[in-house]
């Protein structure tokens, strides 16, 4: 069965670890579809040539389905009238609807002739902009269990996305949807600011939670937390406490 | 996407539109001005004239060389540790020609102004023009100022869809008081409002168009009349770059001795983190802002020395409570809620 990894981040910015995961994807052989709603493709594709691999040449070659949500706002809103068997996957800016979504996930990663890949990936950026967008909660929770059966159990690949949450926050819908990814959640990892405020040498610590509690009833959780410093082509990991400013 | 928070009087939020503005003329960038409360024309006329180059250079040149010719001179005594930290600069040095400068007790003259072609939306006059709109699921005023920046960066070819022009120049958008009543919109005033997102649609769809085009936009929003904390969250999520702007009119600071030299603070929420992992943080987080009759401007927020003995208790907590970040730069006073007396 494949894994669900939850991205995590409080008072930083986790979109180092989407960066990280679509290079690492890539790299493996997977076919990746990636739901970019919050940044254009060049800024993707900027990055990852940083890291090494060139998404255009991979959405050429049929391995990454690469869905820029601001273009197809765009489309949808100022383009022409949609063909009825077509609907934009971002349809749910007028109904709320993320059925249309979830269609194109399914129809990215179904497996295709003549194509072998490792193994299908969903990656999402980032979850909590469909609440704002008029999305409600239990619509996104709907849409991530879909996702979940048919590209985790059904083609046993994995799925990442990456939520942002805020201790003291008072956007319920997105802690409802946050909390409750988190119960259902192989894997999280949690980028969080640091609690001492704001530091040169240390960007922020990254939690680690292997939830090994999901699938077997007595194993309990681990946890291991990092710090992590982030640089123009890489991010350096290092125990708390132990920064290279400090050595 | 430049994210402003009004600060309360909405007096400093205003003079940084309009420097973002008069900066679009000066460079010779084309202007988009929208706003539901004053008619754009007037706001226009009100831009602050910019310094010419050779005048303001050789007074900020002279003040420079004044101090840097004292400082040389001295080595500490009793600091002696401080001697190797950098001096610090509380204004911009000179050598950093980026931007311009404005003087704001005069006006842009007119010529300047009409150097620069610029479009303007007036949400009470649109209104009255065109009563339709897509069925966007959207407030109409906001969807209505969707569609004519739209139609401006496809008209105009911001959006690189003329291959004929040569010259491309850059769209510089300033939208006011966005998200307050007179758009129609009561994400201000009720704690829940009947459209909770619109406000984010609009900002998503912005971005959208902003992303695929040769323009930058600054918006201002009176954030401190926002009931529903919730969706300043998910703006901020929108937003590339939020600045919060607090004047001092009117609340406890304003007598505060501690801040006597200054207006208001200006609190950087986020940063643009563009084509890259990381992002250009500053190596401080506290700014503050003042107002002289010429200049507005935005430095280190720095603390005269605590030199009295008889400051009183309450004042101390304040300013503990304030400065949770205060960075090592101001190195006199005591960080946290415990203080240790000399």
């Amino acid at each position: 069965q494949g894994q669900f990894t939850l991205l995590r981040d409080t008072r930083t910015d986790g979109s180092f670890l989407v960066h990280h995961f679509l290079s690492f994807y890539l790299r493996a052989g997977c076919k990746v579809c990636f739901v970019a709603l919050l940044q254009s493709f060049s800024h993707y594709n900027v990055v990852a040539q940083k890291l090494g691999v060139s998404l255009a040449a991979a959405k050429e070659r049929g391995q990454l389905v690469f869905l820029e949500g601001l273009q197809s706002c765009l489309d949808l809103l100022f383009g022409e009238e949609e063909q009825p068997g077509q609907p934009s996957p971002l349809q749910f800016l007028s109904c709320r609807e993320l059925r249309a979504l979830f269609d194109f996930v399914r129809a990215s990663l179904a497996p295709a002739d003549g194509q072998a890949w490792n193994g299908p990936v969903l990656l999402l950026d980032d979850l909590s902009l469909l609440l704002s967008l008029g999305a409600a909660p239990v619509a996104v929770l709907d849409f991530i269990h879909y996702c979940r059966v048919s590209v985790c159990c059904q083609l046993k690949g994995n799925v990442v996305v990456l939520v942002h949450s805020n201790e003291d926050s008072e956007d319920e819908e997105n802690e409802l949807v946050v909390n409750s990814l988190c119960h259902h959640s192989d894997l999280i990892l949690w980028a969080q600011g640091l609690a001492t405020g704001f530091c040169k040498d240390v960007h922020g610590q990254i939690k680690i939670i292997k939830r090994l509690s999901l699938r077997q009833a007595a194993e309990q959780d681990v946890v291991q937390i990092y710090q992590y410093k982030i640089q123009d082509r890489n991010v350096t990991f290092f125990a708390p406490g132990l920064s290279a400013a400090v050595l | 996407l430049v994210f402003t928070e009004e600060d309360k009087y909405g007096l400093y939020s205003n003079l940084l539109f309009k420097y973002f503005l008069a900066e679009g003329i000066v460079c010779g960038h084309d202007l988009f001005v929208a706003s539901a409360k004053e008619h754009p024309d007037n706001i226009l006329k009100e831009l602050p004239a910019p310094l010419l180059d050779d005048t303001c250079g050789k007074e900020l040149g002279d003040e420079a060389a004044a101090v840097k010719s004292e400082d040389f001179q001295e080595s500490m005594k009793i600091a002696w540790r401080y001697q190797n930290l950098p001096k610090m600069e509380a204004s911009p040095t000179t050598y950093t020609k980026f931007g311009h400068y404005y003087d704001v007790s005069k006006k842009m003259s007119p010529e300047l102004r009409q150097s620069v072609k610029w479009h303007s939306f007036y949400l009470h006059e649109e209104l009255s023009l065109e009563p339709e709109t897509k069925a966007w699921n959207m407030n109409s005023g906001y969807a209505r100022l969707l569609q004519s920046i739209q139609r401006i960066i496809s008209q105009e070819g911001f959006d690189g869809s003329d291959p004929q022009k040569k010259q491309r120049n850059v769209l510089r958008i300033g939208i006011q008081s966005l998200g307050s009543i007179l758009w129609g919109d009561d994400v201000c005033c009720s704690d829940t409002p009947e459209d909770p997102h619109s406000l984010t649609k609009f900002l998503y769809v912005l971005r959208g168009l902003l992303r695929k085009s040769l323009s930058a936009c600054i918006i201002t929003v009176p954030a401190h009349l926002m009931q529903n904390k919730a969706i300043m969250e998910r703006v901020t999520n929108l937003s590339d770059t939020v600045v919060g702007l607090e004047s001092f009119i009117g609340s406890e600071r304003e007598t505060n001795p501690l801040y006597k030299d200054y207006h208001g603070l200006v609190h950087v929420h986020q940063i643009p983190r563009l084509n890259s992992l990381i992002c250009d943080v500053s190596d401080t987080k506290d700014l503050a802002f003042r107002l002289k009759r010429k200049q507005f401007t935005i430095e280190r927020l720095h603390l005269p020395p605590d030199l009295s003995d008889t400051v009183s208790r309450a004042s101390k907590q304040d300013l503990a409570g304030s400065a949770k970040l205060l960075s090592s730069g101001c190195g006199a006073m005591a960080i946290g809620k415990k203080h240790l007396d000399f």
